[in-house]
């Protein structure tokens, strides 16, 4: 390791500019002529469209235009990009999602119509004076009962509101395991649905350059290059080599801006009309209504147990909640992110699950942090803690007795999915010692000495990082490649340019990306600049998200890397005049095996770019281009302890302690690690304990503010402990895992199991997250009833 | 926000007249409550009046009745007061915990009693201590300013000037929290009152109530467990996704408790 | 209809034309170009927009431009000493305070305002203190050391 290598705590190069102010978010940017846009959205969950009346609208100050989905029907509706085959055979059912609606509302937020304005005000202001004659129709909102027939339908073409009804494993054998089973733990519980809640709210810029043709698409997105895939091939706004989309500083992401939404395309087709360009930016409501939500799975799970212990078999039955269209990824996440993760550490000897997928009037549901592996961690976690308690063992030492053993990967399990390796019980060993869990029962005494219950939970999750590899995936549904890709760029002076196809919103690439750069080639980490997030400049790259930024786009940079090390060696035996077999290269020098003869790699960019004595038939230049499947997913697993004290006289609940062990592999920067680690256990604890997106049977979100939407602050959380148990992975040249998602992975079964455990004393069997004081208080009560 | 005329008012006097002209120009004091709404457009005035630099309206004087407090004076000044954590520090303790640093550093008395929000703090001191509010017209007892749900027995062309609060014995306040808002769901005032003991309750109601059979029962023995039995009705309670009218009810209970263990 | 507004900002005196609609967080990010103060929601609670008015750290989303009329305005882009960080703006960026850097000029507005109040706050006092601003990246571990860091650091 160097200084400034990898496995460096480096302070990230990043934040200059956003402590100081500097930053370049898109709301920030404002182009020449600008306009700005205002959306018209449905107030009905559910209504026919009978007329858009905007006769006044337009004669009011300022407006430049106004559209309606029949406006734009030459452009194609908004698309799912995973295509999940039904039980029977047959594609999912993915209704038409235009971009403005067209004959019919199907949620609150839905978009109807936009004005456009020279100022925003003035859009607002016309906006409000937009007619729209709406046929409201009742509403679907529960997904438990979005099914059954004769019910309001949502879409013509998905009968019953079902999109699809999906399933893995033997049915069969399966039931058979659970005849022959000593014991059954069987729960049915929800996950919590969520807002994301970036804290920058999605926002575009617009505008179309008539002299050549060009779009230009400033975008609050995690995939530019995605972006302009779906934009131009499916909705047909322009050709891919005449829109360019630019992601700048991107104000977090969580899932929430892979996505295509309605406003992008909306505002890159109207640009061209208006002539000028276009603004919009997203007001917090609007974020809470229009960004895809997370999660919203009614879960019916069993385990069966043998006499000894083992995990016989899981039978697991899921209704996932879509909203009321597919999202972009949105099919994908109840089914191959959710259901392949159903093993978790355990050798469970069968697996069935079974997956509902169905259309409510909600806004979509699609990948949140973490994206359907903390609904199976949940799922897995909770029945093992229940498990544990039905059977009067310890939670730790059931889940010791069904470990994967460390000598048995790569493992397959029932579910698809192949570990490369890990060490499960020694993450749950380290864990038990950063939590401190020999003195547990003598802090539970305290705490019952002072009226209090404590509980402790564990959670010793797996994940699976970085979807992959494309054949496998597309074999599986997936409509993209999911590869990534890197451009390794030396300047004639010797410094380096590294343009890479992921997209940092907050995970710090431009410090991590530089170190690997320093690291592979022997460049000072000071002279390697990272470029991102701008289709203009880097090559074509498939976005940041699903935690594969270090195991896909730094394997990229790594291949790139090793491309350029292979022409250097080139250029420099024949600059030392030895045969390239004997060139070794470490530490940036190009050395003839055994001597002292050597060469700089800045000395070797220098020679490519000045080529006067160089090897014949060799291409001048230094700048390589790698892009990079990966073999498998990467699998980062960990075990996570929380103790909480619950004050059963108000239900309120604290975390008292949280410590994680997690295996991410090789840390290329354990302090960027470490912080990720730390926001994924905050959003788990969020879900846990606070968040929960709530709509009424109208489908009127009730919690559509942070009013009353609790977003965790400071005071919610405590310190976390963190460590590491790393198993590099054989996998990726770097032997790096996932670290982007676990903590919202790990964590929510982390929390509810400790909350079981001490509600557990009052003789509280069940509560649903979040678990809010009134829902504590409330099982309380009911317990005691 | 809609448009309107902002208009900088030199005096009580001449915002009074503002308002008592047009019903539709309204007051804005550290505009917590009111910017938001504004920015909704869920309110369009003609002209806001801003109560800002009106000369005044920002004192705090204390004398051996009590302390008197500005309407313009902010919740930071109150908390930081040495004058009302002298008198009255059950009040200063109060003023501390409304909203965030920023909503203290700008939110005023005056604004907070005008608006009447069910879950606001001030309502429960003025009430708990049987405070008196001074308008530009009249003294107003705490017991009739607050007249139900965001509603006050203000007049169009009145402006609150200041609030007197008397001395009391032991006092403090404890609220519970909305874990979302960090309004009260419902927070409970006690004291020992300079016309005997006080038991007011914000956030669980619509709008600030008392709760005698407390007060009764502190009078004559002023313990957490004198109250600890005493429950309050649901029924009428208010009612929301974090917190059912029995929970509130609850609640009351349980912070009268703490609130008396913590006035000692 | 538009009212002109005069006032110091960063230590410049500044002016512009306004509506008596438009916010300081407005008029500081449209008429001023300072885009360090963000908006982050619509009801007053994120804090991504908390600048100094007069000293005291308030939403710059809760005041209106013409309400500033004469302060004088602090913001994110006037903490630094030229090119050299403010000693709260280095323990950020030494104690990974920040990922996206959204929240983080109203992180750093808040946080110099309390180390103001109370110059050697506690832990809990932190945390308490960051009620009006919402950080989603962090899980505000590392804020509240990077103030806590900020807050020795000023104390010399």
């Amino acid at each position: 390791m160097t200084e400034q290598g990898i496995g460096a705590a480096v302070a990230r190069r990043e934040d200059r500019r956003f402590v100081t102010g500097q930053g370049h978010y898109t709301d920030d940017i404002n182009r020449r002529g600008q306009t700005h846009a205002c959306f018209v959205r449905s107030p009905h969950a559910h209504a026919t469209l009978n007329g858009v009346d905007t006769a006044a609208a337009r004669a009011m100050p300022g407006v430049r235009g106004i559209f309606i989905g029949e406006d734009m029907a030459e452009v194609g509706p908004l698309i799912c990009g995973w295509a999940i085959t039904d039980v029977n055979g047959e594609p999912h059912r993915a209704p038409p999602h235009p971009a403005l609606a067209i004959g019919k509302v199907n949620f609150v937020g839905d978009a109807v119509a936009v004005v456009i304005a020279d100022t925003l005000e003035q859009a607002k202001d016309a906006a409000a004076a937009v007619d729209v004659d709406y046929g409201i129709l009742g509403a679907v909102v529960d997904p438990a009962t979005a099914a059954p027939d004769g019910q309001i339908q949502i879409h013509e073409t998905a009968p019953g509101n079902l999109s699809y009804e999906w399933a893995i494993g033997d049915q069969a054998a399966i039931d058979a395991a659970f005849e022959g089973a000593a014991h059954v733990t069987s729960l049915e519980f929800t996950n919590n649905r969520l807002v994301p809640n970036a804290m920058e709210p999605r926002a575009c810029i617009a505008e179309y350059e008539d002299g050549t043709g060009d779009y230009t698409l400033y975008l609050t997105s995690q995939n530019p290059h995605v972006h302009r895939l779906v934009m131009s091939a499916f909705h047909g706004l322009a050709p891919e080599h005449k829109l360019r989309v630019v992601a700048p500083d991107v104000g977090g992401g969580f899932g929430s801006k892979i996505f295509i939404y309605a406003e992008e395309v909306v505002l890159t087709w109207a640009s061209r009309h208006i002539g000028r360009p276009i603004k919009w930016t997203a007001e917090r409501t609007e974020s809470f209504l229009t960004d895809c939500h997370g999660r919203d799975h009614v879960t019916k799970a069993e385990l069966a147990l043998d006499g000894d212990g083992k995990f016989l078999a899981m039978r697991v039955n899921t209704i996932a909640n879509m909203g009321a269209y597919l999202s972009t990824f949105a099919s994908a996440v109840p089914t191959y992110l959710y259901a392949t993760l159903l093993a978790g550490q355990y050798t469970t000897g069968g697996i069935y699950c079974n997956v509902k997928a169905v259309f409510t009037n909600t806004v979509p549901v699609d990948a949140y942090r973490g994206a359907g592996r903390p609904e199976a961690a949940y799922v897995v976690e909770r029945l093992v803690e229940a498990a544990a308690a039905e059977t009067g063992r310890d939670p730790a030492e059931l889940r010791k007795t069904n470990f994967v053993p460390t000598d048995a990967f790569p493992y397959e399990t029932p579910v698809i999915m192949q570990y490369d390796c890990g060490d499960f019980a020694g993450s749950m060993d380290q864990a038990l010692d950063l939590a401190g869990y020999s003195g547990f029962q003598a802090r539970k005494a305290e705490s019952k000495a002072g009226g209090k219950l404590r509980g402790v939970g564990f959670s010793s999750y797996i994940e699976a990082c970085g979807v992959a590899p494309s054949a496998a995936a597309g074999s599986l549904g997936a409509g993209v490649g999911l590869w990534e890709s890197a451009n390794i760029r030396f300047n004639p002076t010797g410094n380096v340019q590294l343009f890479t196809g992921c997209h940092s919103h907050g995970q710090g690439h431009e410090t991590a990306y530089a170190q690997i750069v320093a690291d592979k080639l022997g460049v000072p980490y000071e002279q390697v600049d990272v470029i991102h997030g701008d289709s203009a400049k880097v090559p074509f790259g498939m976005g940041t998200y699903g935690s594969r930024s270090a195991a896909v786009g730094g394997s990229a940079i790594v291949k790139a890397a090793d491309k350029v090390i292979e022409k250097g060696r080139k250029i420099a035996a024949h600059a030392l005049e030895a045969s390239e077999d004997d060139i070794e290269f470490a530490g940036g020098n190009f050395t003839v095996t055994g001597t002292d003869k050597a060469m700089n790699i800045a000395e070797v960019a220098f020679t490519a770019y000045v080529p006067h004595n160089y090897p014949e038939g060799l291409e001048p230049g230094l700048d390589e281009t790698a892009f990079y499947d990966p073999l498998n997913f990467s699998f980062p697993a960990g075990t996570h302890i929380c103790e909480v004290e619950v004050d059963p006289e108000t239900g309120s609940v604290s975390i008292e302690r949280y410590a994680a062990v997690d295996d991410f592999g090789v840390l290329i920067n354990p302090l960027i690690v470490e912080g990720q680690v730390h926001g994924g256990i905050g959003q788990g604890v969020g879900q846990a304990m606070l968040e929960q997106a709530v709509y009424d049977n109208d489908g009127q979100l009730i919690s559509g503010s942070y009013m009353d939407y609790t977003m965790p602050r400071a005071d919610d959380v405590p310190n976390y402990d963190v460590g590491f148990n790393g198993v590099p992975s054989p996998l990726n040249p770097l032997g790096v895992k996932g670290c982007g998602e676990a903590g919202a992975i790990a964590a929510p079964a982390a929390v509810m199991n400790a909350v079981h455990d001490a509600l557990s004393d009052v003789g509280v069997g069940h509560i649903e997250m979040p678990a809010t004081p009134l829902r504590v208080w409330q099982a309380i009560q009911d317990a005691a009833a | 926000m809609y448009n309107f005329e902002y208009r900088k008012a030199g005096s009580v006097d001449e915002a009074a007249g503002i308002v008592g002209s047009d019903e539709d120009a309204k007051l804005l004091a550290g505009g917590m409550t009111y910017i938001p709404t504004l920015k909704q457009r869920l309110a369009s005035p003609t002209t806001v009046v801003d109560l800002n630099g009106v000369g005044g309206l920002d004192g705090i004087s204390a004398d051996g009745n009590g302390v008197t407090i500005g309407a313009m004076v902010r919740h930071a000044a109150v908390a930081a007061s040495a004058d009302v954590a002298a008198a009255i520090p059950a009040l200063a303790d109060l003023a501390s915990h409304i909203g965030d640093p920023q909503v203290r550093n700008r939110g005023t008395l005056g604004g907070s009693i005008a608006n009447n929000d069910p879950a606001a703090d001030y309502p429960a001191a003025l009430v708990g201590l049987g405070a008196t509010v001074q308008t530009n017209k009249r003294a107003i007892a705490a017991d009739d300013f607050f007249t139900g749900l965001f509603e006050t027995a203000l007049d169009q062309d009145e402006v609150v000037t200041s609030v007197s609060f008397p001395r009391a014995g032991k006092a403090a306040y404890m609220k519970f929290p909305n874990p979302a808002s960090r309004y009260a769901i419902a927070g409970v005032f006690v004291a020992q009152a300079a016309d005997g003991v006080r038991v007011a309750v914000t956030g669980a109601g619509p709008c600030v109530f008392r709760v005698g059979e407390m007060e009764a029962a502190l009078a004559a023995n002023w313990s957490a467990d004198a109250v600890a039995g005493i429950g309050i009705p649901a029924d009428g309670l208010n009612e929301d996704i974090h917190a059912s009218a029995e929970y509130r009810a609850h609640l009351v209970t349980v912070m009268a408790k703490r609130a008396v263990a913590k006035a000692g | 209809m538009t009212v002109s507004v005069s006032l110091t900002v960063n230590g410049e005196a500044v002016s512009a034309d306004v509506e008596p609609r438009t916010l300081l967080v407005q008029m500081l990010r449209e008429n001023l170009d300072l885009t360090g103060t963000h908006v982050g929601c619509d009801t007053s609670q994120c804090g991504a927009c908390v600048v100094h008015v007069d000293g005291e750290s308030v939403k710059a989303c809760t005041v209106l431009a013409v309400q500033a009329e004469g302060a004088d305005v602090k913001t994110i882009e006037g903490v630094a000493d030229g090119d050299t960080l403010h000693p709260m703006q280095q323990a950020f960026h030494e104690n990974h305070g920040l990922q996206c850097g959204f929240c983080t000029p109203g992180m750093i507005m808040s946080a110099l305002d309390l180390v103001k109040n109370n110059p050697a706050p506690s832990e809990k006092e932190i945390r308490e203190w960051l009620e009006g601003n919402l950080c989603r990246c962090t899980g505000y571990h590392n804020i509240v050391k990077s103030i806590d860091a900020g807050a020795a650091a000023m104390r010399g």
